[in-house]
């Protein structure tokens, strides 16, 4: 979640407008990194769900904390806007939770204001302690985002996970479900999710994984290819936290040769250029971050030198 | 949730601070001009207390509950349990609040007029809740249309209501600081998670009735002879 302006945004935007005034004097090719989907010359960059070989791209839209605007309807269309912004960028994946307070309320507002795009890869999950009403509070999300079916629905961080797990296969058995997935955040129950991950046909893991968060790179994420699992990272920027800490901090220059414009986009890379991760989810409610985030997707990827001297260099800030 | 206890504060805050303030702004757009009887009540209610006496305890406590009341509906029910699920439950503490309040009203269980040097202190609390703290907001860069008064909005409610108390005699009104003790802290946990900058404003204030009560408590139980238990309301 990122709320706040940055000199590293700043430049940014100053680099999309630069990259506008490029697109007129040069081919796009040479043009600076990022621009608009349409513009670009290359097709988003996508990684293939294991368990049906789908493919997604690599930046989601995460919908904590942003997207609770409650009965605002001026922050509602505000989040619509977003939405636009992220499926115009290439995005697909929108990830919410009942946790979420309005959250799903306002994604179904978008989504309806949008006419429903085609693309939507619809993410939800399920969070209640009785298994029993596991199948009410589906069908309430369901209705507040105004879909017939989900995509993934996930165990939110476990919670009544074996009843809800049970509940979960038998929709995608029925056809009422496409996958079936389990969530964590903030490292817990690491040994939980193993389990789980070792035991059940699950087709989605969700953990938290960014430049400073990386204990799922020792077991889960392994893990992950063992059992051809995808995986879709949460808290990419510890809301808002590793954007703070970069604050200021001059863009290296090896961010040009991958093709990154900005911190956060250097952040996003670190996390989807490991071979494990399906996706990462950030959080925005502005329409200049959502297309700075999908910018991600495109371009060259850090390999694995480059990606410790990125986690490395973070963690000296 | 049942794994609640593996959750830090931060993950509870639900909103962005933005939403929040937007709240209390929608707020006072959808409540308007409630504002305007809610800031005289307030205003009443401080000579009331200090003269005391007669059936001012109850038309006192009945304005209190009134408050209570309204900000556990209009306020808790209605709007911020739109981005936070938990505010039905502060919508019910409200609710008893409220409740225990009535109940004081009608059973004259309370009586004012104290004028000791906690009484003093709090009527300073509640000339805070009721002045200072609507201008907090402003002071740190909210907008006026996001201010929050004496008898709409929760935080100057509670911490007045704390203050009030102060000037009230009878065992039973520690049982009236519950829920505004709580809330105190409860808001200042969020403010803390939110990074507000007056987080501690609240607490702070609760922390200072709750000891001036306590104050208030041991000097009257010194000054009682001995094998005499506490009197009825004054």
């Amino acid at each position: 979640m990122r709320q706040t302006d940055t000199l590293s945004r700043r430049a940014f935007l100053a680099s999309l407008a630069a990259a506008g005034a490029a697109a007129v004097l040069r081919p796009p090719r040479a043009a600076a990194y990022p621009g608009p989907a349409a513009a670009s010359p290359e097709p988003i960059q996508t990684r293939a769900i294991p368990s049906s070989g789908e493919k997604l791209p690599l930046v989601g839209l995460g919908s904590w904390g942003t997207f609770n605007v409650g009965e605002d309807v001026a922050a509602r269309n505000s989040c619509a806007d977003v939405m636009r912004a992220f499926f115009a960028e290439g995005g697909r994946l929108i990830d919410s939770s009942p946790m979420y307070g309005s959250s799903q309320e306002v994604i179904g507002y978008g989504l309806a204001k949008l006419g429903h795009p085609r693309e939507l890869f619809s993410a939800d999950k399920v969070w209640i302690s009785s298994g029993a009403k596991g199948p009410e509070q589906i069908a309430q999300s369901q209705k507040l985002w105004g879909i017939t079916r989900f995509d993934l629905l996930q165990v939110h961080n476990l919670v009544a996970w074996e009843e809800h797990l049970e509940t979960l296969f038998a929709m995608k058995k029925a056809g009422k479900l496409r996958y079936v997935g389990i969530t964590t955040s903030h490292g817990r129950r690491h040994e939980d999710i193993e389990a789980v991950m070792r035991a059940q046909p699950i087709d989605f893991v969700q953990v938290t994984y960014n430049v400073l968060d990386r204990e799922v790179e020792e077991r889960i994420l392994p893990l992950a290819r063992e059992r051809k699992i995808a995986v879709i990272c949460n808290r990419p920027f510890r809301r808002g936290e590793l954007i703070r800490r970069v604050e200021g901090a001059k863009l290296p220059a090896y961010a040009a040769e991958i093709d990154c414009a900005s911190w956060p986009q250097v952040l996003l890379k670190f996390i989807v250029s490991h071979p494990a991760v399906c996706c990462a989810i950030p959080a925005t409610s502005r329409v200049d971050h959502v297309r700075e985030n999908v910018g991600a997707s495109y371009g060259r990827m850090p390999d694995e030198a480059l990606r410790r001297r990125i986690a490395a260099e973070v963690e000296k800030l | 949730m049942s794994e609640w206890w593996t959750y830090k504060l931060y993950d509870f805050l639900l909103f962005t601070p933005h939403t929040y303030y937007r709240l209390f702004e929608l707020y006072n757009a959808a409540i308007w001009p409630a504002q305007v009887p809610a800031i005289c009540l307030g205003l009443a209610i401080l000579p009331l207390a200090r003269r005391g006496g007669g059936k001012l305890p109850r038309l006192i406590a009945g304005v209190l509950a009134a408050c209570w009341l309204f900000v556990g509906i209009a306020f808790h029910a209605a709007r911020y349990a739109t981005i936070n699920w938990a505010a039905v439950y502060f919508a019910w503490a409200f609710g008893i609040e409220a409740a225990l309040l009535l109940w004081m009203s009608v059973t004259r269980g309370l009586s004012f007029g104290l004028a000791d040097p906690a009484a003093r202190a709090g009527m300073g609390v509640f000339l805070f809740a009721l002045v200072v703290e609507p201008l907090v907001g402003p002071l740190f860069g909210r907008g006026w249309r996001q201010v929050e008064l004496f008898g709409v909005a929760p935080d100057p409610t509670a911490i007045g209501t704390l203050g009030i108390l102060l000037l009230a005699s009878a065992r039973r009104r520690w049982v009236l600081m519950i829920v505004p003790t709580l809330w105190c802290a409860v808001t200042g946990a969020t403010l803390f998670a939110m990074k507000a900058p007056d987080f501690w404003i609240p607490p702070l204030s609760a922390a200072l009735a709750v000891a001036l009560a306590g104050w208030q408590s041991s000097s009257a139980a010194r000054r009682r002879p001995a094998g005499q238990g506490e009197a009825r309301a004054v």
